[in-house]
C-alpha cells in the first residue's frame, strides 16, 4: 500500500515555518525587532486589514518571527496553526476567553498548575466564568459536571507536580459526546513526548517558558488549533458561528473552516487583549526547538535514574512518578506517551516542611526557583510558592502535602546530580535526628 | 449565504458582502474535495472591490447538499444553474485544478456568460495515477494524505506560509478530511476522465490567465503549456517555488495575478 513519507520531527525541529531569508541568506531566523510594517501601497494596507493579503500589520497582531515560532509549534503538535502569546499563562487566557462567554463554565482537571487554578477559582468568575474542578482519573466525573452553560474541558497531560496523566481519549471522547472541545496543557510533556491532536484533543496550550524554551531564558505561550472540532454541531459558540461586528460581520467557521478557532484567537485574543509575544523571545524559543528531542531524551533518562534512585531512598516517604508501578496511571502513561512521560515530578520528604527547607537550601546543582523545564535542574517547595495561594483543601485535593517537593530534572550528568541529592538528604537526615 | 440550486440548498461564499445588482462577478470553483475556504483572501478582496462574489461549494462538499456530480461537464452545467440562481449574468470565472476544468468548460460551452478565465494550478488532460486513483476508490485515508503531499511544493512542506502562524500542511489536510465518503474519488475521476479539453481550448472566447507553480507535482507545468498555446489569448503567470496548492503557497501572488485580469 502507497505510504505517504512526511518530513520526521527533528526536522521539522529545525527546519519549520522558516525559508532562508532571500536577501541576506541568513540561516538562522532573524529577529524583526519591529512594530510594524510599511505598507506596499494604500490599497495593499487595505487588504492586510480586511484579511485579503497574507502578511503582517502590526506585531502585536502579527511579526515575521514568531510567525516561525507559531508555525513549528503547529507542526510538531500537527495543528492547523497556533497563535504565540507573552506568556503560558496568556495562553491559558486566550483560549478560554475566545470560546466562553461571561455566564460560560468550565470543566477542568483539578490536577494543575498553580496559576491557571488560580485564573480558574478566583479571577474568571469575576468576569462571570466559573469552574467545576474533577478528579482528573474520575472519568465519570468530567461527565457528571459537564452543564447547560459549560463550554470546554481543560486538563494537563501530565500535571504539574503530582504528575497526574490525562487520560486524553476517554476525556475527549466525553467532551465530544457534549459537543465541547479538550483544550489540554502540554506544557510538561511538549510534542516530543506526546500529540494530544491525535488522541482526540482539540486544542493545545504550552508555556514554551519551559521545555520548548528549554534554557530558562523567556517567558512564552502558545495556543495550537488542531482544527478538527466542530464548531457548527451546535449553537453553543456563535463566536465562532455567527457574524462577528468586531470584524464587518466575519464569520470564522464560513470563511477559515478549519481554522477557525486559531483565526478568532488571532483576530480577537490577540488583538483585543495584546498578550503579543516579543519577537527576541520567539527567536529564544526557536533556538530552543532546535533541540527539542535531544534534550526531552536527556530529561526522560535522567529523570528515570532520579526517580529510581529516591524511589529507594530511606529519607523519601514517597515519590510521584509514573515510571513507578505504584503510580495510578503507570499503564496508561506506558499508553500514552511511550518515550517516557515527565521529567517534572514530585516526592515527599520525611519530617515534612521544615526538613524539607534544610534538604532544598543544601542542594548546589539544584537551583530552588519558580520554574521548571530549563536545562538546568530545579527544586521549590509548592506548598509554600506556586501553590500557596491554594486552600488547606484545595492543596489536599490537588494532593499537595506539606512535605512535596517538586523537582524538574535537567541535562546536566545524572551522577552529579544524584551526589548533589545525596548531599541534600545528609543535611536532612542530620535534622530530622537533632 | 445559500441559494437553491436544483432544489438544492448551496453554499456560496461572498467575501462578507452582499451582491449589488448590476454589477460583475467573480466565481470561485474549488479543487478537489475542498470548498470555498481556498478562496477566502481573494473572495474578501475583490468583494472590496465592487465584484460579486460567487465561491461556490459543488454539490455534496462543504456546506452545499446533493450529490457529487460525477464529471466535470456536469459540474460546468451546475455552475451555470448557479449564476442563474443568483442572478448573475456575466462573470469572472477562477478556478482551481479539478475547479479550473471546470471553469475551463464553463468558459467553452457558455462563452456568452464569461467575460474572463483564470485557470489556477491547471493542465488539461489532467490525468490521475492509478495508484492514488484506486486509494480514493476504496476511500482509503492515504489517497488524501497523497493529495495533501503532492498538492505541496518540497519546500511548502517546510512551511513559511504566507498567513502568519498556518501550517499549511495541516490546514489543506484538516479540509481534505472534512470531505464526504466518494467525494475524493469522484473529483480525481472526473479529472482523469476530461479528456476533451484540448479539442475545446481553441474556441475558448475569453481572454484566459493561467497561474502556475513551478513545482506542482500534481499537474506538471509541461502539461499546461500545450494548453496555454492552444488557448487565443492566454498569458501565464509562473510562481516559483510554488506547488499545486497555489491557494495555500501563494494567497499574494496568485491575489495579484487575478487582479491583473479584473
Amino acid at each position: 500500500m502507497a505510504k505517504i513519507k512526511t518530513f520526521d520531527f527533528d526536522t521539522l525541529s529545525n527546519h519549520a515555518g522558516q525559508r532562508p531569508d532571500k536577501e541576506t541568506g541568513s540561516r538562522a531566523v532573524p529577529i524583526y525587532q519591529t512594530a510594524s510594517y510599511v505598507f506596499r501601497d494604500s490599497d495593499a494596507g487595505a487588504a492586510m486589514f480586511n484579511i485579503e493579503r497574507g502578511g503582517h500589520v502590526y506585531s502585536r497582531i502579527s511579526n515575521p518571527t514568531t510567525a516561525v515560532l507559531e508555525e513549528r509549534i503547529s507542526a510538531l503538535e500537527g495543528g492547523v496553526g497556533a497563535v504565540a502569546t507573552s506568556s503560558g499563562q496568556a495562553a491559558v487566557f486566550n483560549a478560554i476567553a475566545t470560546l466562553v462567554d461571561q455566564g460560560g463554565h468550565i470543566v477542568s482537571s483539578y490536577a494543575l498548575y498553580g496559576g491557571t487554578h488560580n485564573l480558574m477559582e478566583y479571577t474568571l468568575p469575576r468576569f462571570g466564568i466559573t469552574t467545576t474542578f474533577v478528579d482528573p482519573n474520575d472519568i465519570e466525573g468530567f461527565k457528571k459536571a459537564i452543564k447547560p452553560e459549560t463550554r470546554l474541558i481543560f486538563g494537563e497531560t501530565v500535571a504539574n507536580p503530582k504528575t497526574e496523566v490525562l487520560n486524553i481519549p476517554e476525556v475527549a471522547k466525553i467532551a465530544h459526546d457534549n459537543h465541547l472541545p479538550l483544550v489540554v496543557d502540554s506544557t510538561t510533556t511538549t510534542p516530543y513526548l506526546i500529540k494530544p491532536f491525535d488522541l482526540g484533543a482539540d486544542i493545545v496550550v504550552h508555556s514554551a517558558t519551559k521545555f520548548l524554551s528549554g534554557h530558562g531564558t523567556s517567558m512564552a505561550g502558545l495556543i495550537v488549533d488542531g482544527g478538527v472540532f466542530d464548531w457548527e454541531s451546535t449553537d453553543k459558540f456563535p463566536q465562532m458561528t455567527e457574524k462577528y461586528a468586531g470584524f464587518h460581520n466575519l464569520s470564522f467557521t464560513e470563511e477559515f473552516g478549519p481554522a477557525a478557532f486559531i483565526s478568532r484567537v488571532r483576530n480577537e485574543a490577540a488583538r483585543d487583549f495584546g498578550a503579543c509575544l516579543s519577537p527576541h523571545s520567539s527567536f529564544l524559543v526557536l533556538n530552543g526547538t532546535e533541540t527539542l528531542s535531544v534534550r526531552m531524551d536527556k530529561h526522560i533518562s535522567n529523570t528515570n535514574k532520579v526517580v529510581e534512585y529516591l524511589n529507594e531512598h530511606d529519607m523519601v516517604d514517597w515519590v510521584s512518578h509514573p515510571n513507578l508501578k505504584d503510580h495510578p496511571n503507570h499503564d496508561l502513561a506506558k499508553e500514552l506517551l511511550p518515550k517516557g512521560s515527565t521529567a517534572v515530578f514530585s516526592f515527599g520528604i520525611k519530617g515534612g516542611r521544615d526538613i524539607g527547607q534544610v534538604f532544598i537550601d543544601r542542594l548546589d546543582l539544584f537551583s530552588n526557583l519558580a520554574n521548571i523545564g530549563d536545562a538546568k535542574s530545579l527544586v521549590i517547595h509548592p506548598a509554600s510558592t506556586t501553590h500557596q495561594r491554594m486552600t488547606t483543601e484545595a492543596l489536599e485535593e490537588a494532593g499537595i502535602s506539606e512535605g512535596l517537593i517538586r523537582l524538574s530534572i535537567g541535562i546536566e550528568s545524572v551522577d552529579d546530580l544524584i551526589e548533589d541529592l545525596d548531599k541534600g538528604f545528609r543535611a536532612a537526615s542530620k535534622a530530622l535526628k537533632k | 449565504m445559500y441559494i437553491d440550486v436544483d432544489n438544492q440548498k448551496t453554499y456560496i461564499a461572498t467575501g462578507s458582502k452582499d451582491h449589488i445588482d448590476g454589477n460583475m462577478g467573480m466565481t470561485f470553483i474549488h479543487g478537489t474535495a475542498m470548498d470555498h475556504t481556498v478562496w477566502t483572501l481573494a473572495g474578501r478582496h475583490f468583494a472590496r472591490r465592487g465584484l460579486n462574489i460567487l465561491a461556490v461549494d459543488l454539490p455534496g462538499h462543504g456546506r452545499s447538499e446533493g450529490e457529487v456530480i460525477p464529471s466535470i461537464e456536469g459540474m460546468a452545467d451546475w455552475v451555470i444553474k448557479a449564476l442563474d440562481a443568483s442572478g448573475q449574468d456575466q462573470t469572472i470565472i477562477v478556478g482551481h485544478s479539478m475547479g479550473s476544468l471546470v471553469a475551463f468548460d464553463v468558459a467553452a460551452r457558455y462563452p456568452d456568460r464569461i467575460s474572463r478565465l483564470a485557470m489556477v494550478g491547471t493542465s488539461i488532460p489532467m490525468p490521475v495515477g492509478d495508484v492514488l486513483l484506486n486509494s480514493a476508490k476504496e476511500d482509503k485515508k492515504v489517497a488524501k494524505e497523497m493529495v495533501n503531499f503532492w498538492s505541496h511544493s518540497q519546500a511548502a512542506h517546510l512551511g513559511g506560509s504566507q498567513v502568519p502562524g498556518t501550517w499549511m500542511i495541516g490546514k489543506l489536510g484538516r479540509l481534505l478530511e472534512r470531505s464526504g465518503p466518494g467525494v475524493i474519488y469522484n473529483d480525481l475521476k472526473a479529472c482523469h476522465d476530461y479528456v476533451d479539453g484540448i479539442e475545446r481550448s481553441k474556441g475558448i472566447e475569453a481572454p484566459t490567465l493561467l497561474i502556475l507553480g513551478e513545482d506542482d507535482f500534481m499537474t506538471p507545468v509541461q502539461n499546461a503549456k500545450e494548453l496555454a498555446e492552444n488557448i487565443p489569448q492566454s498569458s501565464t503567470v509562473m510562481l516559483p517555488n510554488c506547488g499545486h496548492a497555489i491557494v495555500n503557497e501563494a494567497p499574494n501572488e496568485m491575489l495579484d495575478a487575478l487582479a491583473t485580469i479584473v
